[in-house]
């Protein structure tokens, strides 16, 4: 039972880790430009899809990935240009009208260029193996690996944000934005490095994950939606914020679904506790959240609501 | 009031042609021989009834609600839970759905309400979320894969829905009357200190009304007439699932909002019937409507603020502001 509990709680931590790189770049844009952005869950499939492309044309897993963080930065890039830029003054609906749009647009280019059936992706060799854990039970190198290159980004985004120039004109932007840019600062420039920024993040996710998970259209929806759940827990523009949400929601969901009916058999009859607890499971993570925001409005690292 | 009247009557006009419009649809549907325009017509104003109600929070009370599908399903579900214990009746089908809906909205919209901006979204995106997965999860209703009718709900024991012009007819009737109701409740006190809350909370509590009680009972309304558009959409489909309130919906309902201009009835509805009737035409032309549909969201989002409402204001055709 203890082997199985530190078994499913390394699963959790991993998918936390994948849900923080997603949701890294999008908190910015939230704090910053008080952007609504649903397409960002758009850039993560992207990922997966170009490294899919890139291991079916080189074979290679690394030179793919390598490959695929510059392709996404411009994916990225592109979309500021073009979109974006245009939309910071407008209202929120505005917003959430454009990148809605973009959804179906993206989703659907990849339908066309891709089809609609899944992809997958070999694991590299060096990381196909799995190595022991407390007593009989093994674990996969690759999880370890995706768990190791998360913790390197966010201390290398800690880095990046707590001590360096470009860091501390984010912090400033996401407490004062007009105070910045009355200060000198280009903040529509700021802004396009972080939204460029963002997409990689969530492209290289979107990569690295695609080993595990297969690639298909819908990947980016359900990741989408629980990066908003992190990034609102965490509380809108603090990466801080983001890194401890994302754990603590993949935990929670990775454990709820698993030890959810476990524990309600305790309370209740075996087959009604496993309805019960396929019910609850899904739901569990939404409810977290419901209970932070009821408890602390901003999330629990935002500062305080203005308005 | 009198100065009000003038500036208010061409979206009621507007209003009226519509309905006019769309009390053709059948015979002329049948006089040219393609009665699958009535079933079409019938899901647009199943859906406008529901861009309606969501205009009622959105467009006039502020809040922008990323989980209204929800209250879709809540009416959806009614209906099959209710005909499968064996009560078929329209009128009962809608008091249950409203019921339902009514008491997931003033517990979620207690919540949601402490919230604002950014976070109300995604709040009452996480309340839609944990309804979608409920009703996924709920294998007694099929689950995921969703229930089929045995057959559409009776009005007061006549069989009244059964033919493709009565479920029409039934269907432009409770559109009628939410718009007549949401018309008159807009223009009512509560419709004043909804819109006032809407343009400054603070002046409103400075001048002594508290917006919470005003703006959680306009959720709740809100939510119950989304239930009736749930209950016509499970009558018009035979078949429920819980893919009428995942995400995808809500977001769908906003962009038919922005797309026919908020906060004025009329532009909700117009913006319904415009959006679903370009998504079944460009369906029927090809099956990657959903790129050319994207399109036009993004370039009416980057070209024409204030949606199709702001463009006829634009070239002239409407006087006035909101």
């Amino acid at each position: 039972m203890f082997n199985l509990f530190l078994l499913q709680l390394l699963n959790g931590a991993q998918f936390g880790i994948l849900l923080f790189l997603v949701a890294a770049g999008l908190t910015l844009v939230f704090g910053i430009m008080d952007f609504i952005n649903i397409a960002h869950g758009v850039l993560y499939m992207v990922g997966g899809y170009v490294m899919a492309m890139m291991m079916g044309t080189t074979g290679n897993f690394w030179l793919s990935l390598a490959l695929v963080l510059p392709v996404t930065l411009a994916v990225g890039l592109v979309l500021e240009l073009l979109v974006f830029r245009r939309l910071y003054d407008r209202s929120h609906l505005d917003q959430v009208l454009a990148t809605f749009g973009l959804v179906l647009v993206l989703s659907e280019l990849v339908k066309i260029f891709w089809g609609s059936a899944p992809l997958s992706v070999a694991m590299p060799e060096m990381l196909s193996g799995s190595v022991p854990l407390a007593g009989p039970m093994r674990y996969p190198v690759y999880r370890i690996a995706v768990i190791g290159v998360g913790l390197s980004v966010a201390i290398g985004l800690w880095f990046v944000i707590a001590r360096t120039r470009v860091g501390m004109l984010l912090r400033a932007g996401a407490a004062n934005r007009s105070m910045v840019s009355a200060l000198g600062t280009d903040i529509n420039r700021l802004f396009m490095l972080v939204f460029a920024a963002g997409a990689m993040l969530a492209g290289f996710a979107g990569a690295i994950v695609s080993p595990i998970l297969s690639v298909d259209p819908g990947m980016g929806d359900s990741i989408l939606i629980l990066t908003f759940v992190v990034i609102v827990i965490g509380g809108v523009g603090s990466v801080k914020g983001a890194f401890y949400a994302a754990l603590l929601v993949g935990i929670v969901d990775t454990l709820g679904r698993m030890f959810g009916p476990i524990l309600l058999r305790l309370v209740m009859e075996p087959a009604a506790a496993a309805q019960a607890g396929r019910t609850i499971a899904p739901m569990l993570v939404y409810i977290l959240m419901a209970a932070v925001l009821f408890w602390r409005p901003a999330g629990l690292f935002g500062r305080k609501v203005s308005q | 009031m009198s100065d009000l009247r003038p500036r208010l009557a061409p979206r009621l006009k507007l209003a009226l042609v519509i309905f006019a419009l769309l009390a053709v649809v059948p015979p002329i549907a049948q006089a040219i021989g393609e009665p699958f325009l009535i079933v079409v017509a019938t899901r647009m104003m199943v859906f406008a009834i529901a861009a309606l109600s969501l205009d009622l929070i959105l467009g006039y009370g502020a809040m922008v609600s990323f989980g209204h599908a929800a209250y879709l399903g809540f009416g959806a579900y009614a209906v099959a839970i209710l005909s499968r214990a064996g009560i078929n009746d329209l009128l009962l089908q809608i008091l249950a759905a409203m019921a339902a809906a009514a008491l997931f909205a003033v517990v979620t919209g207690a919540i949601s309400l402490r919230t604002r901006g950014v976070y109300f979204i995604m709040i009452t995106l996480a309340f839609g979320q944990m309804a979608f997965f409920f009703f996924v999860s709920f294998s007694a209703l099929g689950g995921d894969d969703g229930v089929a009718l045995r057959a559409r709900s009776t009005v007061l024991g006549i069989p009244l829905l059964q033919t493709t012009q009565g479920l029409f007819y039934v269907t432009l009737a409770l559109l009628v009357a939410v718009f007549a109701g949401l018309y008159r409740l807009t223009l009512s006190r509560f419709g004043r200190v909804l819109t006032g809350t809407r343009e400054s909370a603070l002046r409103m509590q400075a001048i002594g009304f508290r917006p919470f009680p005003y703006q959680l009972t306009a959720y709740v309304i809100a939510a119950c007439l989304c239930a009736i558009a749930g209950v016509m959409l499970a009558n018009q489909a035979v078949y429920v699932s819980p893919a009428y309130m995942s995400w995808h919906r809500s977001g769908e309902m906003i962009v038919m909002l922005v797309l026919g201009g908020i906060g004025s009835l009329t532009g909700a509805m117009a913006g319904a019937l415009i959006t679903v009737g370009l998504e079944e035409g460009l369906a029927r032309w090809s099956e990657h409507w959903r790129l050319g549909f994207g399109l036009i969201l993004v370039l009416v989002a980057l070209f024409s603020p204030g949606g199709l409402t702001g463009l006829l204001r634009r070239l002239n055709l409407i006087r006035g502001g909101k």
